[in-house]
């Protein structure tokens, strides 16, 4: 190994490695994992010329610093922060050169939750079943990041890329999670699939890579009890039996009993990882894609 | 090979109902825990000689299939229902065999749910051809199938904070083992050294669905587990059972 890593000066109050998660082993028990914000992983690492594939840092709410120990291009993606180098103002979304033992810091997040700390190269932890992806509910994965930490890294795949600025849309001021219907839609009265499409949920402060978990109004079941274990996809909306949806995010249990009233769409995703608490969250149902009509039922 | 000792299906199609899930994917409910593994190894077999539209996920369940990654789903769904399906086989493949100090805290109790003495729990249990129905809950963790209805026992009222690694515990139709240390609420019969999951093996888990296994009474100290047979682990490049 090379002496390419950086060391951990903050870890910040939940700083996790990254990357586009272990698909294909549900079937073993094992979550898919991965940047909750998919879309600002892969742009961070399109920032220091990484594959979309290299591991990144998520960070939630109170960012982290780093010191790197050679000169590294980096990126800061996802949530707006403060970005400092060594204490020095840095822009946020762009390239920057951190000389060697310089600390990159990205701070308390303004404008959503998780921030994408890119590094020319990647972090290059172990894998684990083709992943570096630390996985909060089964333990896969590298440890949570903490104080005085070390993480190599990867030698640099090429030059960044041009970018002057990117444009940091922000957090909505409410998180619409648009849901196809169903499979177990049925185990709810109309009033209890009225009041998922009308009613007024908000962000529940025991959301984590999980899933997202909602505060609100109940949904009526139709019937009790529990299913058979069944699959759980990416994006369900799962009832437990207080009535209050939960959205599974990317650790989220590969089989469950709850009901699952709908399924949010994977794209529609990525605004779900920067809502904080709080959060007002309206549920849209939409329609299954046109020319595909549902099998009988 | 039919445990409730029903007459063998002959090859044809399965009674199926397919709901689609989000955009890209299918859960497919079935009859009985029979159909659900006949539709997996179906599933498995077309994969592997390239018949099955690509697919990223096939998640085996109590009473259903789970497709996800799915380009089409409504189109497999349609599909599914004409395809002829052949009975599963006796099997040929050696079972798993997990060696199981029967010691477990909630011995008693099983036996006296059972009506038996915990000596014949132990003889029922260790007699009883197991089979990975599923797997969930944790990674390496296999609900296996075998019991007759009438050994089927409750989860204990009060689950445990913390069940030790290896635990062999019953609950419902269900045994298994604990992959790691963890909460759990099943009635725990025995230990076992065997590894369960171990990510830098190949394969990381000893069970998978489908997997044959039987546990063998041992006294202290258990030695090393047989492994299961090498089996690739990804999808879908996952042969056929």
């Amino acid at each position: 190994m090379t002496d390419r890593a950086l060391s951990v000066v903050r870890a910040g109050a939940l700083t996790t490695v990254q990357d586009l998660g272990r698909p294909g082993h549900a079937h073993l028990g094992v979550p898919r994992s991965g940047a909750l914000d998919e879309p600002a992983h892969r742009l961070a690492n399109r920032l220091v010329g990484n594959p979309a594939s290299a591991a990144t840092l998520e960070t939630t709410l109170t960012g982290c610093a780093v010191r790197l120990r050679t000169a590294t291009t980096v990126a800061v993606t996802g949530a707006a922060c403060p970005v400092t180098v060594d204490g020095r103002p840095a822009p946020w979304g762009a390239p920057l050169h951190v000389p060697a033992g310089a600390v990159l810091e990205a701070g308390p997040a303004t404008h959503g939750v998780r921030c994408h700390l890119a590094f020319a190269g990647g972090i290059a932890t172990e894998p684990v079943l083709g992943s570096r992806a630390a996985d909060l509910l089964s333990g896969l994965g590298p440890d949570l990041l903490a104080d005085g930490a070390v993480l190599p890294l990867g030698s640099p795949y090429g030059p960044s890329a041009a970018a002057d600025a990117v444009p940091h849309t922000g957090p909505a001021a409410e998180l619409v999670l648009p849901f196809l219907p169903g499979p177990r839609d049925a185990w709810f009265t109309a009033d209890g699939l009225r009041t998922l499409a009308t009613g007024r949920f908000r962000v529940s402060a025991a959301s984590n890579r999980i899933g997202l978990r909602t505060e609100g109004p109940p949904l009526e079941r139709a019937r009790d009890g529990e299913l058979p274990s069944e699959g759980m996809p990416l994006g369900a909306l799962q009832v437990p039996p207080n009535g209050l949806p939960v959205l599974f995010l990317h650790d989220h249990p590969t089989t469950g009993g709850y009901p699952v009233v709908g399924v949010v769409p994977e794209r529609f995703l990525a605004p779900a990882a920067q809502a904080a608490p709080g959060t007002p969250v309206r549920f849209v149902r939409i329609g299954r894609r046109p020319g595909r009509p549902a099998p009988a039922r | 090979m039919t445990p409730d000792g029903g007459a063998p299906r002959t090859a044809g199609p399965l009674p199926l109902r397919a709901l689609p899930v989000g955009d890209h994917g299918l859960l497919i409910e079935l009859n009985g825990d029979e159909d659900v593994e006949a539709l997996h190894a179906e599933l498995l077999r077309r994969a592997a000689a390239g018949t099955l539209p690509a697919v990223r996920e096939i998640v085996p369940a109590a009473r259903t299939v789970f497709l996800d990654g799915l380009a089409d789903p409504p189109a497999l769904g349609a599909e599914l229902a004409g395809w002829r399906i052949p009975p599963l086989s006796a099997g040929d493949r050696p079972a798993v065999e997990i060696p199981v100090r029967y010691d477990g805290p909630d011995l008693a109790e099983v036996a006296a749910l059972w009506g038996v003495t915990p000596d014949e729990v132990v003889r029922s249990h260790s007699g009883t051809a197991f089979r990975v129905a599923f797997c969930g809950f944790a990674p390496g963790f296999g609900y296996l199938t075998g019991l007759p209805e009438r050994l089927h026992v409750p989860r204990r009222a009060t689950p445990r904070t913390r069940v030790p690694v290896g635990s062999v515990g019953l609950a419902g139709p269900y045994t298994g083992v604990y992959p790691r240390p963890s909460p759990g609420g099943w009635q725990l019969i025995g230990r076992t050294d065997a590894v369960l999951w171990d990510p830098r093996r190949e394969p990381a888990a000893l069970l998978a669905p489908g997997t044959p296994v039987r546990f063998v009474p041992v006294d202290a100290p258990v030695p090393a587990p047989r492994t299961a047979p090498s089996r690739p682990e990804r999808l879908p490049e996952e042969p056929a059972r």
